[in-house]
């Protein structure tokens, strides 16, 4: 119930602010008769109104994680965009068998196998990508070798 | 006959040894992806678009490739049905109804090899419906103008969110996330940039397989960590595979009308393979009435939902090839790597791709061979991928999804985007919110506003244009219909309950 009614009100907000910055699109001198902004007009029309049905008739609430794994799931978001951010600097090995091997030991929740998965996914994938389908894949940061 | 010509061509296609080896490829990755619980077929499809686009295959070995793991995903999904009562992929869910208590009661082997011969016959008859359909309805699509499209794309969402999901409203907002992605970039009509905030990675829009990994591979991840990988053990072992000739023969015309009910579901622009098995075995239940065992492990109940599943993947396929608007989630990802192909689905491609088109078809009716060799002879092998832990797997997912993005355009921010969808897919999920209808509306937002606004500009911005023609009137009705139905056939058309131990 509450979790919907969020949801809708936060869809509405969302429309309504989708709606006001289709008003900013310039339109242009060669107008055809519906114009740039009608379309997201209407989007943005039937999104709100959607938002505001959902809030008054929710369904039943999702079982939402505990605190705990909620956690878990923020420092994979942060771990995948420092991965995002490390791939090009530190080329592909290091990185990869990080980024892997914290996902890994989130699912399992045992070290040993975390490990092995990420060294064995960074090794395995790179062969792959940069043998297999020819991929230009950087393995080490410049200057290294 | 025009289609045996035409066939005799697909053929020429096909039958090249590069061409041949792409779809025995695209079966065997394919039937991998559908049986591994947590990889479906959008999903798999969705990740390997990326790689094959950074290999340079041309067109028609790139769709020919594609379909295989397409098809082989649908054949696929039933193993880790059978087995672990888990569906592979969402279609197979029904055939945990009677396939898991087939295999508990030892017979896992037999439900393997029948559900194969299903999924064989179900594929078989529904590509030769799309050989037949296809042309046909290509013919009919030329008689389309912009105010048509327009009805069509709002029937496809329409049908998408009133069929497919359990609230419509939720499904309509999930169109409409969809459509307003779609709209971010330059204006197609007066080269403006729309909605970009200034962001010059935005002018070119959002790439849609960003936006498709995002959702759909990243966002299991997530639901793979908050559940820890739990509800992943390997739940009946078999020992030897036998052919149940005799189950076969008594399933024979259940899987023929199976078929056919599949099929008709599948063409249906938005409803799709889950419809279609979910049809195919409800049909089946009533027809054998209450002493046909269904839901007990009844071979009859494990061969009409994977026939019925097979044939709606290949009618799905029909609406997506002659209109360009696919009739589920997967072909939604098809449509994609058409478009990133620069290849426009609609009934031009008949005319002017003669090769693309029936090479596809070729490839498609030896993909099915392929698979039934691989599927019932060698089932074990897959069986053996089942084992494979989520904890090698889906960290493999998600840095193939990774190098798969960065590769097609090198930039920081398609990742982060790819994350960011990934975040929003799971809440989404986690809601109720279906995805799907978010993949079409970034795939068709522009094609739906482009039709609407030419249709303005024939008319002279009568808006009564919109409803000039018979066709347009169907299709409006149609969409009103397919939107508005399932409210009330809702407790009629109940999901039987999953078998749980």
């Amino acid at each position: 119930m509450a979790s919907d009614r969020i949801f809708g009100l936060v869809v509405t907000i969302v429309a309504l602010a989708y709606v006001a910055s289709a008003t900013q699109i310039p339109l242009s001198l060669l107008s055809d008769p519906v114009g740039s902004r009608s379309f997201p007009y209407l989007i943005g029309g039937v999104m709100a109104l959607c938002g505001v049905v959902v809030m008054l008739r929710p369904d039943p609430d999702p079982e939402w994680p505990a605190l705990g794994t909620l956690g878990a799931l923020l420092v994979t978001v942060i771990m995948l965009v420092a991965y995002a951010y490390a791939l090009r600097p530190f080329g592909f090995l290091i990185p990869t068998a990080i980024a892997s091997g914290v996902l890994s030991y989130q699912i399992s929740q045992r070290v040993l196998p975390a490990v092995a998965t990420g060294l064995g996914l960074s090794l395995g994938l790179f062969a792959l990508f940069k043998y297999g389908l020819h991929l230009g894949l950087v393995a080490f940061p410049k200057g290294w070798f | 006959m025009d289609t045996l010509a035409n066939l005799a061509l697909g053929f020429g296609v096909a039958l090249s040894p590069f061409t041949l080896m792409l779809a025995v490829i695209g079966c065997f990755l394919g039937t991998i992806i559908g049986a591994l619980p947590g990889l479906g077929p959008s999903n798999g499809v969705a990740i390997l678009i990326p790689i094959t686009f950074t290999l340079g295959l041309d067109a028609t070995s790139a769709l020919v490739l594609m379909t295989s793991v397409y098809y082989g995903a649908m054949y696929g999904g039933r193993i880790s049905s059978i087995l672990l009562n888990i569906p592979g992929d969402e279609p197979a869910l029904m055939t945990t109804l009677d396939g898991y208590p087939m295999a508990k009661a030892g017979r896992a082997g037999d439900a393997l090899v029948l559900s194969g011969v299903a999924s064989f016959v179900g594929a078989l008859l529904a590509t030769i419906g799309l050989m037949f359909l296809a042309p046909l309805l290509a013919r009919i699509a030329y008689l389309f103008g912009p105010s048509e499209y327009f009805a069509l794309y709002l029937l496809a969402f329409c049908t998408l969110g009133g069929i497919a999901s359990k609230n419509q409203a939720k499904a309509a907002i999930a169109s409409c996330i969809g459509l307003g992605i779609a709209m971010i970039g330059l204006d197609n009509f007066s080269g403006q940039p729309r909605l970009t905030f200034g962001s010059l990675h935005l002018m070119d829009g959002v790439d849609f397989l960003v936006a498709i990994v995002g959702l759909f591979a990243v966002a299991e991840v997530f639901f793979f960590i908050e559940s820890h990988g739990k509800n992943t053990s390997i739940g009946v072992k078999f020992e030897r595979v036998t052919v149940p000739v005799r189950d076969i023969i008594a399933s024979a015309w259940t899987m023929l009308r199976a078929s056919v009910v599949g099929f008709i579901a599948g063409v249906l622009p938005g409803a799709g393979a889950s419809l279609g098995s979910f049809l195919a075995y409800m049909s089946e239940k009533s027809i054998a009435g209450p002493k046909g065992g269904f839901g007990e492990g009844a071979p009859r109940g494990v061969a009409a939902p994977e026939a019925g599943n097979n044939a709606a993947a290949g009618g799905a396929l029909v609406p997506m090839l002659t209109l360009g608007v696919p009739g589920s989630g997967t072909t939604a990802v098809l449509l994609a790597l058409l478009m990133t192909l620069n290849i426009t689905p609609g009934p031009t491609l008949f005319a002017e791709k003669p090769d693309v088109v029936w090479g596809l078809i070729a490839s498609l009716l030896i993909a099915n061979f392929v698979l039934l060799a691989m599927n019932v002879p060698l089932v074990r092998l897959f069986v053996r991928v089942l084992q494979v832990p989520p904890w090698v797997l889906l960290p493999g997912v998600t840095m193939i999804s990774f190098v798969g993005i960065y590769s097609l355009s090198g930039s920081y921010f398609d990742l982060l985007m790819m994350i960011g969808f990934g975040v929003l897919g799971w809440a989404l999920r986690k809601l109720d919110v279906p995805t799907v209808p978010i993949i079409l509306g970034i795939l068709l937002g522009n094609h739906m506003e482009d039709s609407l606004r030419r249709a303005m500009v024939i008319s002279g911005g009568d808006w009564m244009h919109l409803f000039s023609s018979p066709i347009a009137v169907g299709l409006w009705v149609a969409a009103i219909l397919g939107f508005v139905a399932p409210m009330f056939l809702r407790p009629l058309l109940r999901r039987p309950q999953a078998i749980t131990d």
